[in-house]
């Protein structure tokens, strides 16, 4: 916990990495100052796109003494503004399910060449970005701890199913190698409760270390405070719920 | 996530003033500019000049099917007017 007569200092930029097949791709990337050790956190970015909400996370965790990458998972959709990106994207269908796994387990990689690591690395999503973190989790082993934060689509109909999203996460749980901790809204339409349920039950079947909070009067994206849907009481819980659980597996 | 690409003709104003608009996305998910969960938000744009080439309207499902329903009847008063040139008379 930071005290105020604690010395503080990050370095927040910028960088190119190894994503899926190989692709450099660009992440941003912040870090405390010092030797550390520290531990790491991956942080996928949601439908939205990469952007500044996604810039001051990865600071904010770096604060929080996490060394933090956040790859951009939208580099081959070209460069502009992240909405111009991101609208790109969406025409698309999204991005494929192995290309984000890929680019997930690049950060991953990258971390865990860094003297400056603790060993430890956790993986964090909102969104979409919560989706593709549960399959990260679950499809590659290196991580210690997934924060799902509202990931729509971790349960999916047959007919939902598409090439890029071949197979609904939920199908992975079994393998999912670490603990999770999920954070959802009662009035979200995606995920909707009963699916929430459905990926506990999974979760409980496997024996897997889980621990998911429903939030009332919050829908989905409770967390961003430049959107409507932003739930301060809610979202404040979830933040220090995070923390403690990251503090908890990483530490 | 909802979306349908429709190829299109004209043009649009985008931040750099007006470009060929050569395709429509049409989506139903998350706005950026709204105040609502979802959105029936249309992109006009070009690709091949990159995802700046990019007009956005993002609209509540009900103002969506009155748009539709208004330029239908645009339309079909043009139509009626003689004023809709066939391609091959241009």
């Amino acid at each position: 916990m930071y005290q105020t007569n604690m010395y503080e200092g990050m370095l927040a930029e910028t960088i190119t990495m190894p994503g899926a097949n190989g692709d450099v791709i660009n992440a941003y990337f912040a870090r405390p100052l010092g030797a550390g050790p520290f531990p790491g956190m991956v942080l996928i970015h949601h439908m939205p796109g990469w952007d500044e909400w996604y810039r001051e996370a990865t600071r904010k965790f770096a604060h929080h003494g996490y060394a933090t990458i956040s790859p951009n998972l939208y580099f081959r959709a070209g460069h502009g503004t992240p909405e111009d990106v991101a609208a790109k994207v969406r025409a698309a269908g999204g991005i494929p399910d192995d290309q984000a796994v890929g680019d997930a387990e690049g950060a991953m990689k990258f971390l865990r060449s860094l003297p400056i690591l603790n060993g430890k690395v956790g993986i964090f999503g909102t969104c979409s970005g919560g989706r593709h973190a549960t399959l990260s989790a679950s499809r590659v082993k290196g991580f210690d701890a997934l924060v799902d934060c509202w990931g729509g689509g971790v349960v999916m109909a047959q007919a939902d199913l598409t090439p890029n999203r071949p197979v609904a996460p939920i199908e992975y749980t079994k393998d999912l190698s670490c603990p999770i901790l999920g954070l959802f809204g009662e009035e979200d339409k995606s995920p909707t409760p009963e699916q929430v349920a459905l990926h506990e039950a999974e979760l409980k079947k496997h024996n897997k270390v889980y621990e998911f909070h429903m939030y009332p009067k919050a829908g989905h994206g409770f967390f961003y405070y430049d959107r409507a849907a932003y739930r301060q009481e809610q979202a404040i819980d979830g933040w220090k719920k995070t923390f403690a659980f990251l503090e908890k597996h990483l530490l | 996530m909802i979306v349908k690409q429709v190829a299109v003709e004209g043009s649009g104003k985008g931040t750099s003033g007006w470009f060929e608009v050569r395709g429509a996305n049409v989506s139903y998910d998350h706005p950026y500019g709204m105040s609502a969960e979802h959105a029936l938000n249309i992109d006009f744009v070009n690709e091949a000049q990159g995802p700046g080439a990019r007009v956005a309207v993002e609209l509540s499902a009900e103002s969506a099917r009155a748009l539709v329903n208004t330029i239908l009847a645009v339309l079909a008063q043009a139509e009626l007017g003689g004023y809709i040139e066939l391609k091959a008379e241009r």
